[in-house]
Formats: C-alpha cells, structure tokens, sequence
C-alpha cells in the first residue's frame, strides 16, 4: 500500500519538470533562426520549427532538444555546408526537410551528423539530395526511422552514403527508405545493432554495405536494383531474416556478397532475379537455411575457400545455374533442399528424392574455369555435354550434392 | 523470274512436307508458349528448337528439292531464259515457301502470346536462317551431280554447324584461355550462322548478364546496337555469299 503514494509523488515531480521545459517556436524571418533558438534554449526544451524555408547550414546541437518541424520546413544548405550536427546526448529530432548539403574531399558533408552521442531519435525526416544523409560517428543507443532518404547520385568518387554508420554500438536502422546513394546503409564497426524493415533501392554500389561489424540483424529489408546488390564483409555473428533481394542485375552485381564471414545466419531470404543470389568467399560456419533463390543468373556461387557451411531447406526455382564452385573440394553441407531441376525419383514415398543431386552442372564449372566459354551458353553442344556429365560425371565436384533432396517445393512464404 | 517464282511457290505450299513442317512448328511453339509461365524461358525453348530442327530441315527438304526438280530446270533452260534467272526463281521459290512456314509456325504464336521485341528477334533470326540454310542448299545442289552425294554434303554441313563447330571453338576457347580471345571468339562465331542467331537472341533475353559476367567484350560489343548490326549482316553475308557463288558455278556447269 506503501507504493501508491511514492507513484504519485513521482507523477507529480516529472509534471513539474515538464512543466519547466519550455516550448519555443521558430519562424524563417530572423538570420540564424534555429542557431539562435538553440543557444537560447535551456536543456529538455522543445523547438518547434514553423513551416519555411531556412537557408541556414551549420547548426550545432549542443544541448538536450527535442527538434519537431511543423509541416516539413526546409532547411538548405546551399550546395556548401553541412546542415545539422548533433554533439549532445538523447536529442530528438523530427519532421523536417535537410537539403542540398555541400560535397567536399576534406569533410564527409552530412545533412545531420552525429558525433560521440548516445540516445539521440531520428525520426520521420526527409533527406534530399544531400551527399551523406544521417552520419553517425562513435555514438550508441542511437534510433533512425522513418526517414526518407534520397539523392541521385552517379559516380562513386563524389558521392556519399544515405544512412553512414561508423564505431558505434546498438544502433536501431527502422523503416527507412534511402535511394540514389553511393551506399544506402553503411556501417563500419557497427555492433550489436539492428537494421529492420528498411527499402534500400537504385543505389549505385551497395544497397547495404558491412564491414568489421558483428552480432548485428537485419531483417525485413527490401533490397531492390542496386547497382551490386549487398556486401557483408569480415563480421561475425550477422544474422539476416527474412529480406527480399530482388533485381540486383548487372555485371558486376550480387545479392549478397559474402566475404569473410563466420558464424551467421541467413534465413527465410527472398532471392529473386540477381546476376548472383549469394557470392561466399572465405566464410565459415554460415547457415542458410529457408531461402528462396529464384531466375538468378547463379543461384549461390560458393568458392572453395568456404567451409563448414550449411545449405538446407531452401528452394532452388528457374535459375541458370544452381551452385557455382571454383574447385574440387567441398566442405559444405547441402541438405534437403528442393532443385527444380532434379529429376530423381522417389520410390518409398517419403517425399525425399532416392538419388542424390549434384547441383553444378557440367557448363557452370566450365565457364567458372574459362569465363569466354560463356559465348557458347546454350548451344546444341552444351546441352549434350551437360546431359553426358550427369550420365558419366567426371567434372563436376562429386562431393558437392545434396543426398536428401526433396520432391516438393517448401513453402517458405 | 517472277511467272517462275510464282510456279515454284503455289507448288510449294500445297506440298504435304512444307504443310505437316508448318503444323509442327505452330504445335511446337503454342504448347511451349502456354505450358511456360515465363514467357522469357518459351522463348528459350523456342529458340532451341529453331536452331535444332531450321538449318537441317531447311537444308535437307531445299536439297532434295532442288535435285528432284533438276529435269524441270533443264527444261526452263531450253527455253531462252538466263541461267541466273532460272536458278534464282528456283530459290526464291522455295525460300519463300519455307520461310512462310516458319513465319506461321512460330512467328504468329510468339507475336499472339508474347509479343515483345525478343519474339521479334527469334523470328527474325529464324527467317535468316532458313534463307542461309537454303542458300548452302542450292550451293550443294551446283556442287554435286550426283543426289546421294548431294544429300549427303547436306547432312554433314548443317552437323557441322550446329554441332562440331561449337565443339571446335570449345577446344580453342579451352587452349587458348590464357590468352586475350575475346576478339578472335567474336570473329570466328561470324563463320557460324547459328551461332549469329543464338547468340542475337540471347542478348535479347535476360540470360545476356550472364556474358557480360563472364566477359566484358561480349555483352559490350553484342549488346550494343553496333553488335546486333554485325550479327545481322553476318548473316545476311550467309544468304548472299552461298547465292551469288552459286550463280557462279552455275553458269558454266555442264549439265
């Protein structure tokens, strides 16, 4: 019974510090508006900034604020600066416009930056046109949603990232929408975050860029023509559920290039019409399990350098090739997976093909070893070539099979 | 010339073989077309059977055409008509014919169920082949006097080029790997004109990336309208080439 008086002792001091924190509102007509409002401001205050235009780079977030734009006003910065840099703990930041930052080789020009920060939202802001949009430095416990991100970026040399995420720990990505960037999302020694629910489209390197980071999840992204696809790099324990990767077409592209990677999971992934569903090099210890590949030029390309990998339960559907493989050995575990270009039988009913599958066909290791022999894909020759290999193999891996493949389709969706 | 062509062709398409080749195309390509949900992998399908069964039908049938009509052209020969007059009738005749099949064969199923500039490129490709093959069919018909021989020329060119030929270009990509081939492969595919219409149809269809993957060239060259130009008017060198060294022949073979 004791309790109930502390809680409303502890109601009535957080009205009274909510009552203290004032609320100061901003208009477009002074010079230095934001700026000015910011130094004016005491810790805990809101500003909320009136719909306008604000030609007003460089501002410098120093206190505890809760930022709110009333109907999305504008704040530009001309082509020549950065816009917003947030040096203070547990800021909140929503519903404004950030434009036109400038583009330099000295400084990465972000339209908001964060730097040695813990705490701070960013949430429902729309980023146009900027060279980096949200730039994340050394900072922790950091929440971006909602925000709308876009460029057009054209070259590599000259362009930044949408969401740039470098050092930091426990970082919330949600439901984000970035295109038109060099990388939609990059994290560079990024741990223990979460990147969920985010569209990442038409960008023109990685849809997701991933370096050095472990113990992260990215789940229910959508990942959509980018120019190569995403690439997971030297991390550990990356968890991936449930993404679409559609379209990533083109010469040089992938769904998801892995390199380096150990311990992770790759799950319930949509892989659908990419040059190359997943590129493994050197990684270890993955589990791909429940995916879909599907009108992939390659379904999977896992290069001999892989080990300990296990490939199970997944559905192989129309694609060019199944697996690719640059060597002899295997040591990965294909297991119970549906290929629909396996035309084995099943005698004792047990849904589960009584002859193993060897998913490289004869072409995909020659064209592995002598890429020109490409030009021949198709042809009368081939085919007969593929359809003697599986009669009499002699060139395709013979350990790389799958031993239970299964006669029905899982329903994965 | 054209009271001739006319002759040939009416014959020509009240002929049992060109009718049942027709009905099997158009068979072939209806049921390929609605059994695939993917029009893309129909097409594929299609263009299989165009480079199987054109060259070897095109040029067997023509062959034996033209040898068992050889007393029908000595005939017109008596008459005052040019040699060149009377042989060309002679191959337009049956050219038409056999592309007419072809056209409704699988040209009015693939523009019916799917049309798309690839089903364009596959007829396309299809009719130049058809022409080229029976090009190659009148040359071996100058060549020879003699049908079996004649025949027999005929089966082992088009095994020749839909078959060894590919073959041979393996060993060479294979020995050579080391090497920059890239140009070499795109001058030697010009000598084969399946080749030319494969690959004109693969550019045509998703499955392109995977040559530019593998090689640059390829993709940047044939995708390119300048590539597809070049395979066309390889092509074409493969109707008029075999036509006008027949002509050739033809005017002083002692018959």
């Amino acid at each position: 019974m004791i309790r109930v008086p502390v809680l409303i002792l502890t109601m009535c001091l957080l009205a009274y510090v909510h009552a203290a924190a004032r609320t100061i509102q901003i208009f477009p007509r002074q010079a230095k508006a934001i700026q000015g409002a910011i130094n004016y401001a005491h810790e805990g205050d809101t500003l909320v900034i009136e719909k306008g235009i604000y030609n007003e780079p460089d501002i410098l977030v120093n206190k505890k604020l809760t930022i709110i734009g009333n109907n999305y006003p504008i704040i530009d910065g001309g082509g020549k600066k950065q816009l917003i840099v947030v040096v203070h703990d547990s800021v909140y930041i929503s519903g404004l416009q950030l434009q036109n930052t400038g583009r330099s080789s000295m400084t990465d020009m972000a339209a908001i930056r964060l730097q040695n920060v813990s705490g701070v939202v960013v949430h429902n802001n729309r980023l146009l046109n900027n060279t980096y949009g949200i730039y994340l430095q050394n900072s922790h416990y950091c929440t971006i949603s909602n925000n709308k991100v876009s460029a057009s970026a054209k070259d590599e040399l000259n362009s930044g990232n949408g969401i740039h995420a470098w050092k930091s720990t426990h970082l919330m990505i949600h439901n984000n929408n970035v295109s038109g960037h060099r990388d939609g999302i990059y994290f560079e020694f990024v741990t223990e975050s979460r990147i969920i629910k985010n569209v990442s489209t038409k960008n023109i390197r990685y849809g997701l860029h991933f370096m050095f980071s472990h113990r992260d999840v990215y789940a229910d992204n959508l990942f959509v023509d980018n120019g190569s696809g995403v690439a997971v790099m030297y991390s550990k324990f990356v968890e991936m559920y449930n993404n679409t990767f559609r379209h990533n077409w083109g010469d040089a592209a992938y769904a998801i290039l892995l390199k380096e990677i150990t311990d992770s999971k790759i799950k319930q992934n949509l892989f659908i019409k990419n040059t190359v569903g997943i590129y493994m090099e050197g990684s270890s210890r993955i589990d791909v399990m429940q995916n879909e590949f599907k009108e992939n030029g390659w379904g999977i390309r896992v290069q001999a350098s892989c080990d300990n990998n296990v490939f199970e339960h997944n559905n192989f559907l129309s694609n060019s090739f199944d697996i690719a493989t640059n060597g002899t050995m295997m040591l990965n575990t294909f297991n119970e997976n549906y290929w629909d270009k396996y035309d084995g039988y099943d005698l004792d009913k047990n849904k589960i093909g009584d002859v193993p599958y060897y998913p490289v066909s004869m072409y995909a290791v020659v064209t592995e070893r002598i890429p020109n022999a490409m030009i021949l894909y198709r042809s009368f020759l081939t085919d007969i070539m593929t359809q003697v290999e599986k009669l009499m193999p002699s060139v395709i891996p013979d350990n790389l099979r799958d031993d239970r493949p299964v006669m029905k389709s899982w329903k994965l969706r | 010339m054209n009271t001739i062509v006319k002759y040939i062709t009416l014959d020509l398409i009240k002929n049992k073989i060109i009718i049942i080749y027709t009905l099997l195309l158009g068979v072939i390509s209806f049921s390929v077309l609605s059994i695939d949900s993917n029009s893309s992998k129909g097409l594929l399908s299609l263009l299989n059977i165009t480079l199987l069964f054109v060259p070897i039908i095109s040029i067997l049938f023509a062959t034996i055409y033209f040898f068992n009509s050889s007393e029908f052209i000595e005939l017109l020969l008596s008459q005052p008509v040019k040699r060149k007059t009377v042989l060309l009738a002679e191959y337009s005749g049956l050219s038409t014919a056999l592309c007419a099949a072809y056209a409704v064969g699988i040209g009015i199923p693939t523009i019916i169920l799917t049309p798309s500039p690839a089903a364009l490129v596959l007829l396309v490709s299809g009719l130049l082949l058809t022409l080229s093959f029976t090009a190659l069919a009148l040359l071996v018909f100058v060549l020879f006097k003699d049908k079996t021989k004649g025949i027999g020329a005929s089966i082992i060119i088009s095994l020749f080029l839909s078959l060894l030929f590919d073959g041979l270009l393996l060993i060479f990509i294979y020995s050579f790997g080391e090497y920059p081939i890239e140009k070499p492969i795109l001058g030697i595919i010009a000598l084969n004109p399946i080749d030319l219409a494969r690959i004109l149809m693969l550019l045509q269809l998703d499955v392109a990336v995977l040559m530019g993957y593998s090689g640059a060239l390829f993709k940047k060259f044939l995708g390119s309208m300048a590539g597809s130009v070049y395979a066309i008017i390889c092509m074409m060198l493969w109707v008029i080439v075999p036509l006008l060294l027949s002509v050739k022949i033809f005017r002083k073979k002692d018959l």
